[in-house]
């Protein structure tokens, strides 16, 4: 599934990484622990979390996620953005819990 | 970058401790020189996720760093020196969930104390050594030839 589909489905906004929608999700990965996250995500997932501090810009660059999905309506802070878009990584916000954005994205890419 | 005799190539790197914004720049830049030679992607993951994990390391725990990765036709050494507090027990370092991050680190989602035990599963060499109060030193080696992987 293509990630502009996904950011459509799941009512995501975006606020970085536009040029990038076309990307293929492969799946998710939910947690907020950034070992966690380089050891055990796939590239080409969307990853879900709380984290909103720029370090989690080079943990989606380095296993080539095709995005960052950030819960809660949390907001970025201004350098996660700046990095963002140097290095184009999708900063997607939604104003669900982690729980079910993983819920509705996981029934999304299975059916 | 330099060339040395019989076809390695040798990259140095520095990082320094508590640089939380650069942090990721060199396991980053590791991963595109690799991704530039055309180095199989599997080992390039590998690479990336024990190179991460040494850089953060250093940024959250040392003083400066020094990262060296060196490539031959028949695999990539990656080789990191810092000055630090050393770790005392290497053995308890070691054990996933160990780890003496602090409150803030790990509000960052740094301090699972999976760092040291994911780059030993991503290499097929790693040794560790430390004196406490002077630094640590890793050596990771990931084979590129495929009989001696693991
Ligand atoms: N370069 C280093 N210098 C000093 N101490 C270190 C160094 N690397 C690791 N340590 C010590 O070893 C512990 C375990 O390291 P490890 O990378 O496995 O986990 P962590 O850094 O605590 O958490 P995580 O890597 O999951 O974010 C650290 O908490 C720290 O006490
Ligand atoms: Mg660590």
């Amino acid at each position: 599934m293509k990630l502009a589909e996904t950011v459509e489905k799941l009512n995501l906004k975006v606020v970085t990484g536009e040029e990038n929608l076309g990307a293929e999700v492969t799946g998710g990965y939910t947690s907020d622990l950034l070992s966690d996250v380089i050891a055990n995500s796939k590239e080409g997932n969307l990853w879900i979390t709380l984290q909103t501090h720029q370090n989690i810009i080079a943990v989606a660059k380095l296993k080539d996620l095709s995005g960052i999905i950030i819960v809660n309506n949390r907001q970025p802070d201004e350098d996660t953005l700046q990095k963002a878009k140097e290095e184009n990584v999708p900063i997607l916000i939604s104003e669900e819990m982690a729980y079910e954005v993983s819920g509705k994205l996981y029934e999304l890419i299975s059916s | 970058m330099m060339m040395s005799d019989k076809n390695e190539l040798s990259h140095h790197f520095e990082i320094n401790g508590g640089d939380f914004s650069n942090a990721g720049r060199i396991s980053t830049s590791i991963k595109e020189i690799l991704q530039e030679i055309g180095i199989d992607s599997s080992i390039i993951v590998r690479a990336a996720i024990a190179s991460y994990e040494a850089e953060m390391n250093v940024v959250m725990y040392a003083q400066r760093g020094v990262f060296t990765l060196n490539i031959t036709p028949e695999k990539l050494l990656l080789n990191l020196e810092d000055e630090g507090p050393g770790i005392e027990n290497i053995d308890l370092a070691m054990k996933e969930g160990f780890s003496t991050a602090t409150d803030e680190m790990r509000e960052m989602g740094f301090g699972a104390g999976m760092g040291l035990p994911n780059i030993k599963k991503n290499a097929d060499k790693f040794d560790i050594s430390s004196i406490p109060g002077k630094g640590t030193s890793l050596k990771i080696t990931i084979c590129l030839d495929r009989t001696e992987r693991k």
